[in-house]
């Protein structure tokens, strides 16, 4: 964002999330939305994250429950199925495992640097004890 | 509309509280959210009178601390109404934290202070210790001398603050007990005539604008802080004045009565004169009236507006004044004093030759009398005679015991 003088900016600890005037907002894709150069939407914080959520579709039942908890808006869901995660904004928090219903999990935390396909490759299996 | 209009005579005769609380009524103010406290309750629990009574359409909201009243009104305020509450005190000692943040976000919400003094001891009495707490707080600070005053200021101060090239909070302050309850004959305006001169809410950036959002209360680090602060204090400095003395004269043609950025009281030809604030300054007028019969050329500097500090009007003001005295009702605790410095300040790398000295008094509620001021004009015309300050710079009055005195 660039850096504006102290005279260049709206007045109030105040900040815009749309350039100019939204229309139904929640009938539009993020990807479609005209977010404003304030909006959190357009700054990663991918650099915050140590763990990341790595998505497993095979065992995914699309309940939404890691979309309903994300606390930052940062699984990626279309017409009800589940698509992955955001990665520009994931903190990597883990609720979306914590949450998750399926045996084995669709979504494990892993290393930053892990490898994804390598990790879906050697998923855990079904626990018979649950 | 929806509420019903109040008959009022032309003079009542009410108490500052009440003269506040009847301003708040006729601006129709959307949103109260109080914690009343000890003077100036009666502010609030008019205005919450007033709404059961249906002379008002707002919302009153009955929170759990001063700190929360102030949240209260800070988020009514983003969202986009006309906002105001009242403290005192311990109460407003307790608002501080979110005083910055209302006018950092520069949201034009009034609020009157009853000054109180700040325990320890706890005392419920008025001084100036709350009013000078807030001063560093962004806010503009009116400040009143009688119940008119914080009548009158109460319709300035929002027509000020909402105004969309300020959008800063504003103070209207008033002494404890001395003016919130004295009664005295307050000029009133009607319901009309008062609505009018505030004039609708205009919004700005509200957050029920859902077609353009907002985020309000945002973050800021080393990167942007300096420029939003930088922002805050050019507005301050520059625009806040000039749109006071607009307001002033626009009040002035409205009523008749005539504010200024600092009250000057036969200040043209003297040689000594004090300056001071609150319900001090009108005893003080009346004590230099009396000295004149005496042959010393007294005046009066009364300051109404205490932020932003107006140091031209000061320095004009006392341009040909030969010994000044600066009354502080707070306890500097450790310095000179807050008018003391200030007017120090606006009077340094000018040509006077002005000999100044500083008085704290009135701590607690402890009165100042004529007596006080009738020697303290007199020990200000002695240093005119000596051609220097032939006192220490600070001595405080009224206080039991041997003579307190520094610097």
């Amino acid at each position: 964002m660039a850096k504006k003088g102290w005279d260049e900016f709206e007045i109030g600890a105040m900040l815009r999330s749309f350039d100019g005037k939204i229309d139904d907002i929640a009938g539009t894709r993020q990807e479609n939305r005209d977010y404003s150069e304030s909006n959190s939407y357009t700054a990663s914080v991918a650099d915050w994250r140590l763990i990341k959520p790595v998505f497993n579709k095979d065992y995914c039942i699309d309940c939404q429950f890691c979309w309903v908890y994300c606390p930052d808006v940062s699984i990626i869901s279309r017409d009800k199925k589940m698509i992955g995660v955001d990665m520009d904004h994931c903190k990597g928090c883990g609720i979306c495992v914590e949450v998750c219903p399926t045996n084995p999990k669709s979504l494990l935390m892993f290393p930053e640097q892990a490898d994804e396909e390598a990790e879906i490759a050697s998923w855990p299996t079904k626990d018979e004890e649950k | 509309m929806a509420f019903d209009k109040m008959e009022l005579r032309d003079i009542e005769v009410w108490d500052g509280n009440f003269a506040a609380a009847q301003a708040l009524r006729q601006c129709q103010i959307d949103v109260v959210a109080a914690y009343p406290i000890t003077p100036s309750t009666p502010i609030v629990e008019g205005y919450a009178k007033f709404l059961s009574d249906n002379y008002i359409e707002g919302e009153f909201v009955m929170v759990e601390s001063e700190h929360a009243a102030m949240s209260g009104c800070i988020g009514a305020a983003a969202a986009g109404g006309r906002v105001a509450t009242a403290t005192s005190s311990q109460g407003f000692a307790l608002m501080v934290e979110t005083l910055y943040q209302a006018s950092g976000m520069r949201l034009p919400i009034v609020l009157n202070v009853v000054n109180r003094a700040l325990a320890s001891p706890l005392n419920v009495n008025g001084d100036h210790s709350d009013m000078y707490l807030g001063r560093d707080s962004g806010w503009i600070q009116f400040d009143s001398y009688c119940p008119q005053d914080a009548y009158d200021l109460n319709f300035i101060a929002f027509r000020v603050s909402e105004d969309h090239d300020i959008r800063l909070p504003a103070m209207v302050h008033q002494d404890g007990f001395m003016t919130s309850h004295t009664a005295q004959g307050v000029t009133t305006l009607s319901d009309d005539v008062a609505y009018n001169f505030v004039g609708d809410y205009k919004p700005m950036n509200d957050m029920l604008d859902f077609e353009h959002p907002v985020t309000h209360g945002v973050q800021t680090e080393e990167d942007w802080h300096f420029e939003h602060k930088a922002r805050q204090h050019n507005d301050l400095m520059t625009k806040v004045i000039p749109k006071i003395e607009e307001v002033f004269k626009d009040f002035e043609k409205l009523s008749g009565r005539k504010y200024n950025i600092v009250e000057e009281y036969e200040t043209k030809d003297a040689d000594v004169c004090v300056v001071c604030m609150g319900s001090s300054v009108e005893t003080a007028r009346e004590v230099a009236g009396e000295m004149r019969a005496k042959g010393i050329k007294a005046g009066v500097v009364g300051i109404r507006v205490i932020r932003p500090f107006p140091f031209e009007q000061i320095r004009d003001a006392l341009k040909d004044i030969k010994a000044i005295a600066t009354l502080d009702r707070s306890s500097p605790n450790g310095a000179a004093g807050m008018l003391f410095n200030e007017v120090a300040g606006s009077l340094f790398n000018t040509d006077t030759k002005a000999l100044l000295s500083g008085y704290v008094y009135g701590l607690g509620g402890r009165d100042l009398t004529k007596v006080h001021l009738s020697d303290l004009f007199t020990e200000l015309q002695a240093n005119v005679d000596a051609g220097k300050v032939t006192t220490p710079l600070q001595q405080f009055i009224g206080v039991r015991g041997p003579k307190l005195s520094y610097l």
